[in-house]
């Protein structure tokens, strides 16, 4: 790749001595610079493409405390054996070999708007120009009744991917032989719309050869999902009479759960589980409400740059973002850092700024070689993201056609996570 | 010659190639002449047989090839390109058939079937007539092989013409780089760098039309202008990593 390979030293005691300086040091006398709290999806493909694009023209920090991220994105393959852990994994290394990018592992704490600096947990007080923010989702308390964050041990989310993920798939192997797996789905808006179908259909695959008589059950407050012709027809095709979805007609909106236990009850009706997916209705990621940017459930933004419309010097990306028509995906987050990047790239280095393009596509996996797949593009008007056009795979197409999803899906995996993390 | 959506329609007299303008009257030519075609085929005997005992040679046999999915005969060692585009929902019929032999790269990048191209519509139909006939049932073309549009599917030189911006190529292919690799590697989803603009800007253009089949493709090509088109082949030719 063309760009400076600007040497770095890692480590966040180093990165957290060389921010010691006053903050206002970038203004006028320095190079300008942005920060972006969050390496996911969205974070790093920011990072990434203002390091790339500039070519050393913008001092860019990657602010994330963990040292390795795993995708939520393929962790339900993951699940049903058609991925290892090792695969989900991707560090940070080439971000800050190859690209310059000062990568601080910490917690962002706090954001002072005025001054325009961040603070992490460690206490460093990191200034910027420009913020990104790409925090991902946080669960809303109390969102399912008896459930909290202290009971994920016992009733996982598994929808933050790493030792959650592993947790859910080590219990679902435990289940005892004609056991029962349940799953309470999110309400909308949520991340990833086919997620947790996909997972069903992965578990099932799972447990048709682990434990064929054993049973799924999902209590549902949607009455409708991703998807939901598309999962119905390979759940009956793959996994006859294995899966009982409860959508709100029966109760499935009226759920109680009870780790200790180890219950769930549907509209009061108790039933014994064995495994228990428990996820929450979801909210941006918390730093966007400790920034003041969120609306009390995600963060309002302008199309054409993702801006928030608090601040114009914050920008927020994916899941956290209210922007409109796109789903809470990957695909997108990764879409929306690049028009984010460019716009910032323009404003601060006064680069060309081209027009907001964005797209999606979401492939899922039903059972072996069965992939269908979902997208849309989408274009930037003045109150939002607006979808332009879209297509959907169709009942009953041919086998060839759906193992050739698959393959495509292990393709944009490939091609994404290298978009994002270089 | 005459170009437009065409539409299959049957006369007492015979087969007929019909136009269906989008929302303007309908036409219709005749399809073909197969003595015609039987004589056009000798440009295509050095590599492929037809008729009884006709075997692969270089290029797969062409009985019942219509309605066939292509890239299906079984121990014909096809290139990825065909393979990759039959994945993708290609089938022979006689629109797939004149926009291939149009210019083989309409449809398929990387195909290895080394043919420049037949220009002439009524030669291209005439053709498919003759091709036809090996095909099962040749009198029922309209209804066993229904078949919905022949759009002109060659580019206007113009568009292969454009000189495109590599720094606005460059931007745009974001949408492209969330799928494919900018080291061209190939994990599921082909490279797309490298490619001689002129193939780049053709496939895209085929997509774009929806001569090519993949959703996704049809999708991202279908926002694409002319010249953001040939900005992106400018900045993929010229790729380096
Ligand atoms: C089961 C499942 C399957 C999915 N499948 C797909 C799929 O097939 N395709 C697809 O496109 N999408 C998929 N998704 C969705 C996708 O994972 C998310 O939409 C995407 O990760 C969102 O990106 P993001 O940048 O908004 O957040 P994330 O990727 O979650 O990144 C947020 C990062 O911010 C960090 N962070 C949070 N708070 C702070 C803070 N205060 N300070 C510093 N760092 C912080 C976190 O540690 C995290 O690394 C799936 C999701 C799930 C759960």
């Amino acid at each position: 790749m063309g760009l400076d390979r600007r040497v770095f030293m890692g480590g966040a005691a180093v990165a957290a001595s060389s921010l010691a300086m006053p903050y206002g040091f970038a203004k006028g006398n320095g190079t300008p610079k942005v920060v972006v709290i969050g390496g996911g999806a969205g974070g790093a493909t920011a990072a990434r493409y203002l390091a790339k694009d500039s070519k050393g023209a913008l001092d860019v920090t990657l602010i994330e405390p963990s040292r390795s991220y795993y995708t939520c994105f393929f962790s339900n393959l993951y699940l049903g054996g058609f991925k290892n852990l090792d695969d989900l994994v991707h560090s940070y290394g080439t971000l800050a070999s190859g690209y310059g990018i000062n990568v601080v592992h910490d917690w962002a704490i706090g954001v002072d708007r005025d001054k325009k600096y961040v603070t992490l947990a460690g206490g460093a007080q990191v200034p910027y120009d420009k913020l990104i923010l790409s925090p991902g989702i946080d669960f809303v308390e109390g969102g399912v009744a008896g459930w909290d964050i202290l009971a994920q041990n016992k009733m996982p989310h598994a929808y933050k991917a790493g030792s959650q993920t592993e947790l859910l798939k080590a219990q679902v192997m435990a289940m005892p032989a004609g056991g029962v797996f349940a799953m309470v789905a999110p309400p909308n808006p949520f991340r990833c719309p086919p997620g947790p179908y996909e997972r069903i259909s992965m578990v099932a695959h799972l447990l048709k050869t682990h434990n064929p008589t054993a049973k799924i059950l999902v209590a549902d407050p949607k009455p409708k999902f991703s998807k939901m012709a598309l999962f119905q027809e390979g759940w009956g095709t793959h996994y006859d009479g294995m899966i009982d979805w409860i959508g709100p007609d029966f109760g499935g909106d009226n759920v109680v759960v009870n780790p200790d236990e180890m219950t769930l009850s549907i509209d009061g009706e108790v039933t014994k589980v064995d495994v228990c997916n428990v996820i929450p209705a979801m909210k941006a990621g918390r730093i966007a409400e400790v920034a003041g940017v969120s609306d009390g459930r995600w963060a309002p933004v302008n199309a054409k740059d993702m801006s928030s419309k608090a601040d114009k010097n914050i920008h927020v990306l994916g899941d956290a973002a209210l922007q409109g028509d796109m789903p809470k995906s990957g695909f997108a987050a990764n879409s929306q850092a690049k028009v984010c990047a460019n716009a910032i790239r323009g404003e601060l280095t006064g680069s060309k700024v081209f027009p907001a393009k964005f797209s999606n596509t979401c492939w899922s996996l039903i059972d072996d070689d069965d992939g269908v797949k979902v997208g849309a593009s989408y274009k930037a008007t003045d109150e939002k993201i607006a979808k332009v056009s879209g297509f959907i795979s169709k009942i009953g197409e041919d086998a060839a056609t759906r193992a050739n999803n698959y393959k495509e899906s292990e393709g944009w995996y490939a091609g994404i996570t290298k978009d994002m993390f270089g | 010659m005459v170009s437009g959506l065409r539409l299959f329609l049957m006369t007492a007299t015979g087969i007929w190639f019909g136009f269906l303008l989008l929302g303007q009257a309908a036409f219709a030519v005749e399809l073909g002449d197969k003595e015609k075609g039987r004589k056009l085929f000798k440009l295509c005997k050095n590599c492929h047989q037809i008729g009884q005992g006709a075997k692969n040679r270089i290029g797969p046999h062409l009985n019942l090839l219509f309605g066939r999915k292509a890239a299906s005969i079984d121990g014909f060692r096809y290139s990825k390109g065909i393979k990759r585009a039959a994945a993708g929902g290609l089938e022979w019929h006689a629109d797939t058939l004149s926009a291939y032999l149009e210019n083989p790269k309409n449809l398929v990048s990387g195909t290895r079937m080394n043919f420049a191209g037949m220009k002439d519509l009524d030669q291209r139909m005439d053709l498919i007539a003759y091709l036809r006939l090996f095909s099962d049932n040749p009198a029922d073309i309209p209804e066993a092989d229904p078949t919905i549009s022949d759009a002109g599917h060659d580019l206007d030189p113009a568009i292969l013409a454009l000189k495109g911006d590599p720094d606005y190529g460059d931007y745009l292919s974001g949408e492209c780089t969330a799928c494919h690799q900018t080291s061209g590697q190939d994990d599921g989803v082909p490279s797309i760098v490298a490619w001689p603009e002129d193939d780049f800007v053709r496939a895209m253009h085929a997509y774009k039309k929806q001569v090519r089949q993949h959703p996704v493709m049809q999708m991202i090509a279908g926002r694409l202008s002319d010249d953001e088109i040939a900005s992106l082949a400018a900045f993929f030719a010229n790729i380096k990593e």
